[in-house]
């Protein structure tokens, strides 16, 4: 009796939900949502931060030294075009237009007053002045081409001693430390995210939403417990919204190579191992079921969908905010009572996977805890569910 | 006969918000809804609570539901009390009331299974059960189209099939036929009577006095959460209509109330 009023209740939401085809729609679109956003963006952001390959951006030179134009034959790239000094005020104005890329403004005898210049001399080092337009990418990159052709030239000129200048790989972090590195500084603010709006998609609609719509009261007139009640229902939600997570989920794993471009060369899933992934399962699904159960508690204080949303909002900046520290701090906490804080639990548990500084007994800490809080937390939702201040209040 | 329902001092209170203070000019921060209502009924009879608006009907009905909980006071439905075995009563009694809705996306027939299985019916049972009911309210031919497209009328008779799946032996009826056309309440009005006459106990609450007196066997009149009189039909309209005896004895309870 008691298991199949629990499994009742779990059909039933099921039932509800997928019956509903805007429902459906609504958990499963955000993941293609995504995929089309980042895919966007990252095409959006190669776009914006390169120039076309073979553009030559122009520039106007006063007072062009011999030693920039052998410079800018060997290092390429740039239209070099001298003009007179009478001319700067119209050639700034052609900058400010996007008419001219830049403006370089060489002292007199700029080659001769460099190797007169000493340090010690006291007097201010030659000055080269380089007007670009921020505003326009090719005189952004024409800018920092030249600045570094001279910077180049300018530690050519008074070479002590090189840094990392042979051929060899300085860099010693395996590639999977880098993409670890990568995927436990993003992910578990993304995973946190998703799971969030997973649970915040179905959770008040059928908590709240039954009270809004009287058909709890229906339910609560027969034998079945409450707390089979609570127990069946938070099963159900936590299952849609691990489907809605898995379908967010996706869409960025097949995204994020779009939106990082070249930089995710190397940048593969593929490092972590199957014992990688079961854990990750273990603390999502824990993850789930306590998300889904604070919300639904939240939820049953609210007398419609839209209040129990407005309930919910400061839990989502929590999360938001419990996502964020993963970006931060070397590695998954050692210190186990981290471990017992609901929600930042599962960012540590998250970001040992992923980094694989897993903390066996952090890990097993949280599994627990999380357990005890659901638990716990069905004991509470049960006993809204019997007090008539809540489920009758108007 | 045997005294299936037993309500022995049941009294239930309200706190008034500063705001309904302020609206009814009034320093009392609690109201007393039900105030220690006592009476009993007996198998396989129908029991009217009749009352104005604001006597108390629908919270002595859901504290015998067990929805809410009595303040002090108890009811025993068939020897289970509702303050110390809610669930039992539960299982034996059917509650119907305009506030307890369906949910619109699920069909009859979903509906009808869910609740049995919430109610521990066998399948069998529930299959054969289903098929009476569904007949004999006219379900059978929306059997499988959704409550949300469902005509008020037949709504009301889903719901109240619905809230029969168990056949329970008291039935709770809050308001029977409000909102329902003159077919359909008096579907509702028969199907009552053939509830008694199976031997089940009902209690109805109404403010409506042609049905007390079409239906009900027994009648306590509810003024101000209190139990003015309580006996049968005959005893109470004294050779005078219902309508009014009740006015006669309104006026003598509530003028020295007010």
């Amino acid at each position: 009796m008691k298991q199949n009023g629990i499994l009742a209740i779990m059909r039933k939401e099921l039932a509800r939900f997928f019956s509903d085809k805007r429902m459906v729609v609504s958990i499963l679109l955000p993941g293609v949502l995504i995929y089309v956003m980042y895919s966007f963006m990252g095409q959006a952001m190669g776009s914006l931060y390169g120039v076309e390959e073979d553009y030559v951006p122009t520039v106007q030179v006063v007072q062009l030294p011999d030693s920039v134009v052998g410079l800018v034959e060997t290092g390429g790239g740039l239209n070099l075009l001298e003009v007179d000094a009478s001319a700067v005020a119209e050639a700034q104005s052609a900058v400010t237009d996007q008419t001219l890329d830049l403006l370089a403004v060489f002292p007199e005898d700029f080659d001769r007053a460099v190797a007169a210049y000493t340090p010690a001399g006291g007097q201010p080092a030659p000055n080269v002045e380089l007007y670009y337009n921020a505003a326009s990418t090719a005189s952004q990159s024409a800018y920092m081409l030249l600045t570094s052709l001279l910077d180049g030239y300018e530690a050519q000129l008074a070479n002590k001693f090189d840094i990392n200048a042979g051929d060899k790989i300085y860099d010693l972090a395996t590639e999977e430390d880098t993409a670890g590195t990568y995927f436990a500084s993003l992910m578990p603010l993304l995973l946190m995210i998703f799971l969030y709006s997973g649970c915040v998609a179905v959770a008040p609609e059928s908590i709240a939403g039954e009270k809004e719509r009287g058909t709890i009261a229906t339910m609560l007139i027969t034998p079945i417990r409450r707390g089979d009640i609570a127990i069946g229902k938070i099963l159900a939600l936590a299952l849609i919204a691990l489907l809605s997570g898995a379908s967010s989920a996706i869409g960025t794993v097949l995204a994020l190579p779009k939106l990082m471009g070249a930089a995710s060369d190397g940048l593969s899933a593929n490092i972590y191992g199957v014992q990688d992934y079961l854990l990750l399962a273990a603390v999502i699904l824990s993850t789930v079921v306590l998300l889904v159960t604070l919300i639904s508690i939240l939820s049953a204080f609210a007398k419609t969908v839209k209040e129990a949303q407005a309930y919910v909002m400061p839990l989502m900046i929590l999360v938001m905010v419990l996502g964020v520290t993963a970006m931060f701090g070397g590695g998954a906490k050692t210190e186990l009572w981290y471990y017992l804080i609901p929600l930042y639990n599962s960012v540590q548990c998250m970001v040992g996977v992923f980094s694989f500084s897993t903390v066996m007994a952090g890990v097993a800490t949280a599994l627990a805890a999380n357990v005890i809080y659901t638990i716990l937390g069905i004991f509470v939702l049960a006993r809204m569910f019997n007090s008539e201040k809540i489920v009758f209040s108007r | 006969m045997r005294e299936l329902l037993q309500v022995q001092g049941l009294t239930k209170t309200f706190r008034l918000s500063a705001k309904q203070q302020k609206l009814e000019k009034t320093r009392e921060k609690v109201r007393v809804a039900v105030d220690n209502l006592s009476f009993t009924a007996y198998e396989g009879e129908i029991f009217g609570l009749l009352g104005p608006n604001g006597a108390g009907k629908t919270t002595t009905l859901r504290m015998l539901a067990t929805l809410i909980r009595p303040d002090s006071g108890d009811a025993i439905l068939d020897g289970a009390s509702v303050v110390r075995e809610p669930e039992k009563v539960r299982s034996k009694i059917g509650f119907l009331t305009s506030e307890l809705k369906l949910e619109e996306c699920f069909t009859p027939n979903y509906l009808f299974d869910f609740f049995s299985t919430l109610h521990g019916v066998p399948v069998e049972v529930r299959r054969q059960r289903k098929e009476a009911l569904f007949a004999r309210f006219g379900i059978d031919r929306y059997a499988e189209v959704k409550v949300a497209d469902l005509s008020t009328g037949m709504k009301q008779k889903v719901s109240l099939v619905v809230s029969i799946v168990h056949d329970p032996d008291i039935i709770i009826f809050d308001e029977p036929t409000n909102g329902l056309d003159v077919l359909t309440a008096r579907v509702v009005t028969d199907f009552l009577q053939e509830l008694r006459s199976q031997g089940k106990t009902i209690i109805v609450s109404t403010h409506i006095f042609s049905l007390v007196e079409k239906l009900c066997d027994r009648v306590g009149i509810l003024i101000n959460g209190r139990m003015v009189c309580c006996d049968t039909l005959d005893q109470i309209r004294q050779g005078e209509s219902l309508e009014d005896r009740f006015f006669t004895i309104y006026q003598e309870t509530a003028g020295d109330g007010e």
